[in-house]
């Protein structure tokens, strides 16, 4: 079964196209990673699938569902580009894996035994077990990003979207977010990740997808990491298009 | 002391500061998490132009003022959202129209903007008894629904978009946020006043963070701050004569300068885990 399907979409934002008919596919079990230079597109495509930028042209469908159609939330379970920008007020670690509950909880009421215990349990796992009553901005960057996945954990959901899950994280962190990986893709988990380097996940990567100015430019084993011959390849079937300076476009909504 | 409940207008008066004391903090954790401290500022100048309102049309002022807060704040979601405008220039055409609007209608009234002067700093005198029903049941929703609703408020204000992909919808709890945030200011206009209730949102919840790791533990500890320093300020103005808005603002500052001082002997005593 496929999880997740982009079919031809494309994304323009403040007048620049962002992606141009891009396809996509992400099968039960599996794990793909979306890799690209800075300003690729690679971060749009994946805030897109999960619903939080607008397609101009194309489809998105996940489990099987139109996007405008889908609700079942507690399915898909998304980890945000790490934000230095903290909120105004502190919240513990607790606090912050607990919204990775909203999707199961009733829109009114306490947090059931369930609630807490898989949070307890995302937290374990993503080692933090002695921090869950820190404040959140108390942590390091490596931890916070562990924290953010977790958050997606508590949620037990089949799709796990990674926007760079490891990037400003040390190279132990790294590991272990790798590792985590690996277990929930075990447990029959799929992962759809962004990434700027595979590092220690390269051995876990089903499935490479390189992105280049809003196109595919390559897919295939790990091997299609090594893309910029590819980019250079493509460059020549396209026409030169007008570029801005610095294409640091995608997180521009944050 | 307690010859000041033999008044009507005193219990009137610390009836309204318990509601306006709970809720301005209740609603004011999630502006301040939100970072949008300064929207209880705006939309206060925007009951401003309600308050006119309903003097012109001899409409009650409360009644208009919390209508017209309250499409005021649905309007600056609206620009946040679909506005090429900024957060903060939208919220400072706010503050000048909410102004602007207010002294307008004052003068097309016949009267001098002096008058809006227990509108502005409170005036613990003023709360009549159908005020106080509208009061009390304003206050009651603001501070049900923002401890009701805090898993969906607290995720839309910490992460918006992890929020959205939770299912949450959250353009719909923004605007809540933001009309409970203008009902709370008509509540709180007749004690703190108009000008001073951002103050009654935002410092609480800025003394009770001194001291706090949680969000819970903010939030509450902001309602208590908020609650003291209404009832506090009210009892105060009278003792001393002066206008409840200022006494009760200046009492929720000293609070904060407590838990500041207190918050920072306590980080040293107990450096943060590295």
């Amino acid at each position: 079964m496929t999880v997740l399907v982009v079919r031809d979409a494309s994304v323009t934002l403040e007048g620049r196209p962002v992606l141009r008919h891009v396809d996509l596919e992400v099968a039960e079990g599996e794990i793909v990673a979306l890799l690209g230079a800075n300003g690729s597109g690679k971060s749009t495509l994946v805030r897109a699938a999960v619903g939080l930028v607008r397609l101009d042209a194309g489809q998105i469908e996940l489990f099987g569902t139109p996007l405008s159609k889908f609700r079942a939330w507690r399915r898909l379970g998304y980890v945000p580009q790490q934000s230095r920008a903290t909120a105004g007020v502190p919240a513990t670690v607790q606090e912050v894996v607990m919204s990775g509950r909203l999707s199961h909880r009733p829109i009114a009421g306490l947090a059931r035994q369930a609630d807490h215990d898989a949070v307890t349990a995302a937290v374990a796992r993503v080692g933090l077990a002695d921090r869950m009553r820190s404040p959140f901005a108390e942590l390091s960057g490596g931890q916070q990003q562990r924290v953010l996945i977790a958050r997606a954990l508590a949620g037990d959901a089949d799709l796990l979207v990674m926007d760079e899950p490891t990037s400003g994280v040390d190279h132990d962190s790294q590991e272990s977010i790798a590792e985590l990986i690996g277990g929930l893709v075990n447990e029959g988990a799929s992962v759809l990740l962004v990434a700027h380097e595979l590092g220690p996940m390269r051995n876990l990567v089903d499935r490479v997808v390189v992105l280049g100015e809003g196109r595919v430019v390559a897919t295939g084993g790990v091997d299609a990491a090594v893309y910029e011959e590819h980019e250079q390849v493509h460059h020549h079937a396209e026409p030169p298009e007008p570029r801005p300076e610095v294409l640091g476009g995608e997180g521009v909504f944050r | 002391m307690i010859e000041l409940l033999d008044y009507d207008f005193m219990r009137r008066a610390l009836v309204a500061a318990t509601f306006t004391g709970l809720a301005a903090p209740a609603i004011g954790t999630y502006l301040v998490q939100r970072r949008l401290a300064l929207l209880g500022d705006g939309l206060g100048h925007v009951a401003l132009t309600g308050v006119a309102l309903g003097v012109l049309t001899g409409v009650a002022p409360l009644l208009t003022a919390v209508l017209v807060a309250a499409a005021g704040a649905v309007l600056i979601e609206l620009l946040r959202t679909y506005g090429r405008t900024s957060g903060d220039v939208a919220l400072a055409m706010l503050f000048y129209g909410g102004i602007a609007g207010g002294v307008l209608l004052i003068n097309l009234a016949g009267e001098s903007a002096v008058s809006l002067n227990s509108y502005l700093f409170g005036s613990i005198t003023t709360v009549s008894p159908g005020d106080l029903w509208l009061v009390s049941g304003l206050g009651v929703l603001v501070v049900a629904l923002a401890i009701g609703l805090a898993p969906q408020l607290f995720a839309v204000c910490q992460d918006e978009e992890h929020a959205r992909v939770s299912g949450v919808p959250v353009q719909a709890y923004s605007i809540l946020i933001a009309v409970l945030a203008a009902v709370t200011i008509t509540v709180a206009m007749r004690t703190v006043g108009l000008l001073l209730v951002s103050a009654l949102m935002v410092v609480p919840v800025a003394a009770a963070q001194q001291l706090t790791r949680s969000f819970r533990a903010t939030h509450l500890a902001a309602m208590v701050v908020g609650l003291l320093a209404a009832l506090g300020g009210v009892v105060t103005s009278y003792e001393i004569n002066a206008q409840p808005g200022p006494t009760i603002v200046m009492l929720a500052l000293a609070a904060f300068a407590v838990a500041a001082l207190g918050g920072a002997v306590v980080r040293r005593r107990r450096p943060a885990p590295t």
